[in-house]
């Protein structure tokens, strides 16, 4: 067991040319934050579309925009490492949000990338780069949620046409979106996984109609989408008929890879600012801090947060080697959605009776504690429930036998 | 940056765990039942092995690796739930002569506090694991590391009855101060690299443990079905792994900051893994117990001896309550 040389220790440090990277972003953020203003209410979407389009404008013209796309596509083709750093950058400098070029940007646009024709590329990434066309996501439906390979949205084809109709849920932005990654049942006799495709959908077509949903925290964050007879030209089929569920898998587990980083630093900077109320709320006379069991609390929560960056650092350098998200996105995402709920429960504990209130608590803090508890909700269903999450862990990583 | 093992870095992992298949079968292990805990001959393959001297330069006669690389070492060896005095005799190699070599079986425990106690004025006593098979032991407190003679301790000691089988202990009244070895600089290093051992050793427990789990899972059989299939078990199982990972990004993180403190603080990096290992093993072992059902409640079934051994290291190194109070300095 003794190697020959010492082997180099596992390596947590950036290499000079990351950390260049990640000195000239600093630089440039630092320069062009002060220009960007303030987020608009989540409520109004126009303005949300302008703003997030706006800033995605800005990183575009700053070769930022499609961080990890591949250069011949207009992206940067930057590693793994360097997206971490970008995604913590923009982070801790509380730049702008991706917002509505989500879906576009993180899982339209790869998918795009990987399964598209030439016409379908040349006509889209572009555009979706430059923030010019925000995209949404028809994947759920109220019969397919968890079990997604069971939708029922049926398309026939008609010529050169797809006649769509059906019903879509939980579609964030599609009150403001330009096109819709839609996955249609094209065969219905097929098994469930082998008679799905998947279509580009122009959000401006007859037959479809679109209903905010109502949130439990109010607002309307997500849409239901009913399709009527929609036609959807055969020419934005993107992969094979009856692919759709492989072509929709390729990039399916980006979303558990990356798209809840920033909410590790987001929330650690969050955890601060309680440590500071804890500090001031005095109880009996005695700050809250000089509660051990509060105290201790902020410890194990600060320790979650330092813990998920390790972990984030370890799912970083296994996608970078073996160019896949595994499994470790399922156990970040369950972790974190567990961290979240704990500290929100520790924001209710210092504050107490004003958490009745969404805003307004008493000057103590800027931050959203009331609607990140009631948000923190979403962190063990979106992206896959706790309990899918946990489905795959223990058949993918641990090879238990499946339900069905 | 690159956050995985090395090819080195597996291929010294698979070469333990080899060890570990081959000489410290938990038959073995068992074998130990009711005695000092360790055995003398076993003891010095690991010595053979480079586990003591693994951090210790070449030209000492160590290996020359890193702290990064006895994580993953010290890993493999609570998976295999092997017994014995181990970090304290990593610690004492290259201070006391003949721990590298595994000839010295030193074991190692932290001094009580005079503050600490019952109130009626007696200063709490000290419990050391492995005592009766013990060629030295060391004390560790807040001034340094001292040295105090093992023999007379035994003679005066009690053996209570031991919560791991695997980990005998003996209850010391009054510990003298003893001859220090080394300063309280090297006393504070002592006490990060001895936090980032243990908790690498209950990462090893807790993945031991929900390997069993899984294993029995797989092939327990009820309602017709493996119980794995059922998601009530499959879960708990999953959850398992979850903590694991949790863990593993944390022990090795500590192990790299001990190695190189530009990666991170070291102190801050071992409390870090204390708090996750802590939580791993104990939950994990619980869990583990429970997939079992009535059988995980036997002697016979290696669960409990997973969940004992997570408790015992749990004692170790400050508590989880200490490294959270640790934790809220930092935020």
């Amino acid at each position: 067991m003794t190697p020959a040389v010492a082997s180099p220790p596992v390596d947590l440090l950036y290499t000079d040319a990351e950390l260049s990277f990640r000195d000239e972003l600093r630089e440039w953020l630092h320069d062009v934050l002060p220009s960007v203003g303030q987020q608009p209410d989540t409520s109004d979407f126009a303005a949300k579309r302008e703003f997030d389009t706006a800033w995605q404008r800005t990183l575009y013209d700053a070769g930022y925009a499609g961080i990890n796309w591949p250069r011949e596509f207009g992206g940067r083709g930057a590693t793994p490492t360097e997206q971490l750093i970008f995604i913590e950058e923009s982070e801790r400098a509380r730049a702008p949000y991706v917002g509505c070029n989500f879906v576009g940007l993180l899982h339209a646009g790869p998918t795009l990338i990987m399964e598209a024709t030439d016409e379908q590329r040349a006509l889209h990434l572009p555009a979706i780069l430059k923030g010019e066309h925000p995209w949404c996501q028809g994947f759920s439906e109220p019969g397919a949620g968890s079990d997604l390979a069971s939708l029922a949205t049926r398309a026939y084809r008609d010529g050169d046409y797809y006649v769509v109709s059906g019903q879509k849920i939980w579609t964030s932005y599609a009150q403001i979106a330009d096109y819709c990654e839609l996955l249609v049942r094209t065969n219905v006799e097929a098994p469930k996984h082998r008679g799905i495709s998947w279509l580009i959908m122009p959000m401006d077509l007859p037959g479809l109609e679109v209903r905010p949903i109502r949130t439990a925290h109010g607002d309307s964050e997500f849409s239901e989408m009913f399709l009527d007879e929609v036609r959807i030209p055969v020419a934005n089929l993107v992969g094979a008929e009856n692919d759709g569920w492989r072509v929709a898998m390729v990039t399916f587990s980006f979303e558990r890879g990356t798209a809840f980083i920033s909410d590790v630093i987001s929330s650690a900077q969050d955890l601060r600012d309680l440590a500071g109320i804890a500090k001031k709320v005095l109880r009996k006379g005695a700050s809250a801090w000089e509660d051990a069991e509060i105290r201790r609390e902020i410890g194990r929560l600060q320790a979650d947060y330092d813990a998920m960056w390790a972990l984030t650092k370890r799912n970083v350098s296994q996608a970078q080697r073996t160019g896949m998200v595994g499994p470790g996105g399922s156990v970040f995402k369950l972790f974190l959605a567990d961290v979240q709920k704990r500290s929100s429960t520790l924001a209710y504990k210092l504050l107490g009776r004003m958490t009745m209130a969404y805003s307004d608590l008493g000057g103590m803090t800027e931050i959203d504690f009331v609607g990140d508890r009631v948000y923190t909700l979403t962190l063990s269903i979106a992206a896959g429930t706790s309990q899918i999450q946990r489905n795959i862990i223990g058949e993918r990583v641990l090879g238990l036998p499946k339900e069905r | 940056m690159d956050f995985d093992l090395s090819s080195d870095q597996e291929a010294l992992r698979d070469g333990v765990r080899a060890l570990c298949e081959g000489r410290f079968t938990i038959e073995f292990i068992r074998t130990l039942i009711d005695g000092v805990g360790v055995d003398r001959g076993r003891w010095r393959e690991l010595a053979d092995t480079g586990v003591f001297s693994l951090v210790l330069p070449e030209s000492a006669g160590g290996v020359g690796l890193g702290y990064a690389d006895a994580a993953v070492v010290f890993e493999e060896l609570g998976r295999a739930l092997v017994p014995g005095p181990l970090v304290g005799t990593f610690l004492a190699a290259g201070v006391l002569d003949g721990a590298a070599t595994g000839e010295t079986i030193v074991g190692l425990v932290e001094r009580p506090r005079a503050d600490d106690g019952f109130g009626d004025g007696r200063t709490q006593a000290a419990y050391v694991e492995y005592l009766g098979a013990l060629d030295a032991l060391l004390v560790i407190d807040d001034d340094g590391v001292w040295q105090v003679d093992a023999a007379a301790l035994l003679a005066e000691a009690r053996q209570p009855k031991p919560l791991d089988p695997l980990t005998p202990v003996w209850r010391v009244e009054n510990l003298p101060q003893g001859t220090r070895v080394a300063d309280a600089a090297a006393a504070q290093r002592w006490r990060e690299v001895g936090a980032t051992l243990t908790s690498a050793l209950q990462l090893g427990v807790a993945t031991g443990a929900c390997d069993l789990a899984t294993e029995y899972a797989k092939s327990r059989m009820q309602f017709g079905k493996p119980i794995g299939q059922f998601q009530a078990v499959k879960h708990m199982c999953a959850d398992m792994v979850t903590r694991n990972e949790v863990c593993r990004a944390a022990v090795y993180w500590a192990g790299c900051a001990l190695d190189d403190p530009e990666v991170g603080d070291p102190a801050r990096a071992a409390s870090v893994a204390r708090i996750q290992a802590d939580h791993a093993s104990s939950e994990n072992g619980k869990d583990c117990v429970q997939v079992h059902g009535g059988m995980g409640y036997t002697w016979e079934v290696d669960a409990h001896l997973f969940l004992k051994r997570g408790w015992v290291l749990a004692t170790q190194f400050g508590s989880a309550d200490e490294h959270a109070e640790r934790m809220a300095t930092y935020v």
